[in-house]
């Protein structure tokens, strides 16, 4: 028999050692979520699925799943401060939509539509990051990172290579890559590294392929994200499959 | 029996085009015949489709674009000064948009670019017309300059979100979009 844990009055079971996201994913209850990659070691930095246990809060990518916790994740308070959260990821870069490829494609976005952000709220920063075009296939707009680390950990831990990382604290932190000139040309990347499908914004493009599939075919015009992440995580042994 | 004075008001509704390029009013009038059972509801003050010049007392004020200019900032106070609800609609009124693009860049270096070194400019000159409005050397989305109460985003927004943010606010409830209504691009 597994043990569970109720989740907005939901009894999820989970395995040992699972955090509390992947037995709710597992088990088909969505946690919003940005820097969590089912694939990757939480980094929970970005604070989007935060959850209530009782009277403290937890970042539910990292916390281990525990029997008999009661938790609460889809209440009013929390989307409250996720939509905040979301809001100061839109004012701090430059996410003008219309001009993104990856527009429909992306995570940043689908969590604006589904928390129904209708706007950034505060005071645009219009960030001024110089593109990175040096490399012959891949464009690197750093004026829409929202320092999740996605790339950083795909580039280090699956492709090997480490060719980005952050540098700097607080509001200067950025996006860089590692070589000697600080341009994408002189990395070892290609195209077929990890790094370069886990961007959930529009920072790592591949050139020359932009705005491919029209408006309406997109991965997140058909379903919102709410579903799309449930369609995208891994089922476990005790993760009962969602209907 | 002359039902006429049963019949409640009209809401008065006043729409302009700031630092737009009028694409959210192609977009409302893509409620298409939906303007008729509207025209029951509502009548329109300052707006292109009445040609008013000047916003009068109003229920609700629907703004495109950002401000980029110094008239852009008279006329969006005009509209806050007589607009009970007043609405930033589109990327460029929520955000600053394309116009805002450009707040990176030096606004003389802009307006020496496009006016005086392009080429096939010759003997060109930066606009100095005293008529012409005064340009901000950054481009603000409307609710860094007044209160905005309410926003419909993206670029444009569709008649069909246009029209279910309209008639949810005219049936006095809060406004929401949805999944498929709303968007950013």
């Amino acid at each position: 028999m597994n043990d569970t844990f109720q989740l907005d009055g939901a009894s999820v079971p989970f395995a040992p050692g699972q955090t509390v996201m992947q037995a709710a994913l597992a088990a088909g209850h969505y946690i919003p979520h940005l820097c969590y990659h089912p694939e990757f070691k939480p980094h929970g930095s970005c604070k989007l699925c935060t959850v209530k246990i009782g009277n403290h809060t937890a970042a539910s990518c990292t916390m281990p799943a525990e029997a008999g916790l009661e938790i609460e994740s889809d209440i009013e308070e929390l989307n409250a401060l996720r939509r905040t959260l979301v809001q100061m990821l839109f004012a701090e870069g430059n996410h003008f939509c219309p001009s993104c490829e990856k527009s429909g494609n992306c995570v940043l976005q689908a969590l604006g539509y589904d928390l129904e952000v209708h706007t950034a709220g505060f005071r645009h920063m219009y960030p001024d990051r110089p593109l990175d075009a040096s490399h012959p296939e891949i464009l690197l707009d750093f004026n829409r990172c929202v320092l999740c680390e996605l790339c950083v950990r795909a580039s280090g831990e699956v492709d090997g290579k480490s060719v980005f990382a952050l540098a700097g604290r607080g509001i200067t932190k950025h996006l860089i890559v590692n070589s000697a000139s600080g341009l994408l040309k002189d990395t070892n990347i290609a195209l077929t590294d990890k790094a370069m499908e886990v961007c959930p914004v529009g920072v790592i493009l591949k050139k020359r392929v932009g705005f491919s599939k029209p408006i309406g075919e997109r991965r997140y015009d058909q379903r919102p994200i709410s579903a799309q992440a449930l369609d995208d995580a891994p089922r476990t042994p005790t993760g009962a499959k969602h209907e | 029996m002359n039902d006429i004075t049963h019949r409640p008001k009209k809401l008065k509704i006043a729409t302009t085009s700031l630092a737009g390029c009028f694409g959210c009013h192609m977009s409302f009038l893509d409620i298409d015949e939906r303007i008729l059972p509207l025209l029951d509801l509502i009548e329109f003050d300052r707006s292109p489709i009445t040609d008013i010049k000047h916003c009068g007392p109003c229920d609700i004020g629907l703004i495109e674009g950002g401000i980029c200019n110094a008239e852009n900032v008279h006329v969006l106070r005009e509209f806050r000064r007589n607009c009970k609800i007043l609405i930033s609609i589109g990327a460029c009124a929520v955000t600053g948009g394309l116009p805002a693009q450009r707040n990176h860049l030096d606004l003389g270096s802009c307006l020496t670019e496009v006016y005086l070194t392009e080429p096939g400019l010759a003997h060109g000159h930066i606009p100095n017309d005293p008529e012409l409005p005064l340009p901000l050397d950054k481009v603000h989305p409307l609710h860094e300059v007044v209160k905005i109460d309410y926003f419909i985003p993206g670029c444009p927004p569709s008649g069909d979100a246009i029209w279910k943010f309209l008639t949810d606010l005219i049936a006095g409830k809060t406004p929401e979009l949805g999944h498929g209504l709303i968007k950013y691009d």
